[in-house]
């Protein structure tokens, strides 16, 4: 039998050792290479000290039980500690999940003086930002409460998003790389419920009943992700 | 079983020692069993308030590391039979106490006690991590000023992740005049913004400052608007419903008349 390409490459990075899978093949194809290696070919570099395994699938989906299955052969080296599998590929309730719940937040606190509350996506808070308190999110802020402290949407550079509040009173207002406080820009109009946006990188603030004329996609470009 | 209360604030100089001074005396004399705690280790002050400094043979320090058992360490107020002082001490810092041992002297003067007031030190550090240790209850002052108010919002932020319950608020050292013109933040505000259930509001009166040079809580004093004030925070304390005290500087019937007869 003339040798064929290898199903599995084995590299060795400063972290552990990296686990390529070819993803093109059947998956007992697969299993039997990673058999072959783990207990004939590759003896001398898969014993001695433990070894932090990372396994990369490649484009090819695995159920939890393939999983195990891939676990369980490299799991005979006493000293082969699988620290993740990663594969490109995701299922679709995978996907939904993970958007459903990188798209919208609601919480329900006061965030005080120190405390800081990180999102990753839209935020809903039910409570105050007191003076000295900071929300960040990547999405829009929405605050339904006063919001006396700091706050900071579009952390990773998202200019199309909006802070807003029911009581708006902040300490400093930033929206992607723009920082804005009362009185520069905008001053405290009513202390009713307003939203900060940019328009030409300069932050403005208005009446909540503006929102629908100046970011009239905002709902909809959330629905359809 | 009694209750461990901690006085705290965050910021330093707005009352603590003075609030748990009076406090403790209060509930003394109110009938209660009270033992102050002053955890203040390094900066102990609750003793000089309290007239009892040169009773200290042992302190906190030397009960946690076994030196003396926990009652020889106790001073007993003479002048209150039902009030006990366990004073900090002055010469280590305030990592010569582990959180888990003031847990257990707070554990054991519970069972003694029916209230353990527990002075925390200014800050967030591990003097404020020692306080809260044992506490079941927390109380925070404040007083009408931005920073402290500041302060005891980031006290409570921490006091949440403990299991000493919603703190009450006590705002310390109200000037009402200035509160009337609107120099001074005003209770609404505060409250408005620690949203905490209030306890006590105490009006800045010299004779606190008088009466804790000469070694004596203001509460023995009945003429004191700070002590009346002080004496319906230990009211509240045991449930009792007592209407807030007015802010208004003499504003009684005879001050009126005075006015009337042009007296002033």
């Amino acid at each position: 039998m003339t040798t064929v390409k290898s199903k599995v490459t084995i590299k060795g990075t400063k972290d552990g050792l990296v686990f390529f899978m070819d993803d093109a093949c059947s998956f007992d194809e697969l299993l039997e290479d990673v058999r072959e290696k783990i207990e004939h070919s590759h003896q001398q570099i898969l014993s001695g000290p433990l070894i932090r395994v990372s396994i990369k699938l490649g484009k090819r989906y695995c159920s939890p039980e393939q999983q195990e299955q891939l676990t369980q052969i490299i799991r005979q080296k006493g000293n082969l500690v699988i620290h993740t599998i990663e594969a490109d590929v995701i299922t679709r309730e995978e996907a939904f999940a993970e958007r459903l719940k990188s798209q919208f937040s609601i919480q329900v606190n006061t965030v005080r003086s120190g405390q800081v509350l990180e999102f990753d996506g839209d935020l809903l808070l039910l409570g105050d930002v007191n003076p000295g308190g900071t929300v960040r999110s990547t999405g829009s802020i929405y605050v339904l409460g006063n919001l006396r402290g700091y706050a900071h949407a579009g952390i990773s550079g998202d200019t199309q998003v909006i802070i807003a509040a029911a009581v708006m009173s902040p300490t400093q207002l930033r929206i992607a790389d723009v920082i804005s406080k009362p009185g520069e820009e905008w001053t405290n109009q009513s202390g009713g419920t307003e939203f900060a946006y940019l328009e030409n990188e300069t932050m403005l603030v208005a009446k909540m009943n503006y929102l629908s004329r100046i970011r009239p996609d905002l709902g909809s470009k959330k629905r359809e992700g | 079983m009694g209750i461990g209360i901690v006085i705290t604030s965050g910021k330093g100089g707005v009352g603590k020692t003075t609030t748990s001074a009076n406090l403790g005396t209060a509930l003394a004399l109110l009938g209660q069993k009270v033992c102050m705690v002053d955890t203040d280790i390094g900066l102990r002050n609750l003793d000089v308030v309290m007239g009892l400094e040169n009773r200290i043979i042992y302190d906190l320090v030397d009960v946690a590391e076994g030196a003396c058992r926990l009652p020889q360490a106790l001073i007993k107020d003479k002048r209150f039979e039902n009030l006990s002082l366990l004073p900090a001490a002055q010469t280590k810092d305030k990592s010569a106490v582990s959180p888990e041992q003031m847990e257990e002297i707070v554990t054991q003067l519970k069972r003694e006690f029916d209230y353990v007031i527990i002075d925390c030190p200014a800050g967030i550090e591990q003097g404020f991590r020692n306080a809260v240790a044992g506490a079941d209850q927390a109380i925070v002052v404040t007083t009408p000023e931005k920073a402290a108010v500041r302060d005891a919002d980031r006290i409570i932020g921490l006091l949440e992740r403990e299991r000493v319950g919603m703190p009450k608020l006590v705002i310390n050292r109200v000037r009402s005049h200035m509160m009337k013109n609107g120099d001074m933040l005003d209770v609404e505000d505060i409250l408005d913004l620690l949203a905490i259930d209030l306890i006590g509001v105490v009006p800045d009166d010299d004779y606190v400052i008088k009466s804790a040079n000469q070694g004596e809580p203001a509460v023995m004093n009945h003429e004191s608007r700070a002590s009346i004030a002080y004496r319906n925070v230990a009211r509240r304390l045991l449930g009792e419903a007592v209407p807030l005290q007015p802010l208004e500087q003499k504003g009684g019937v005879l001050h009126k008349m005075r006015k009337f007869f042009g007296l002033k």
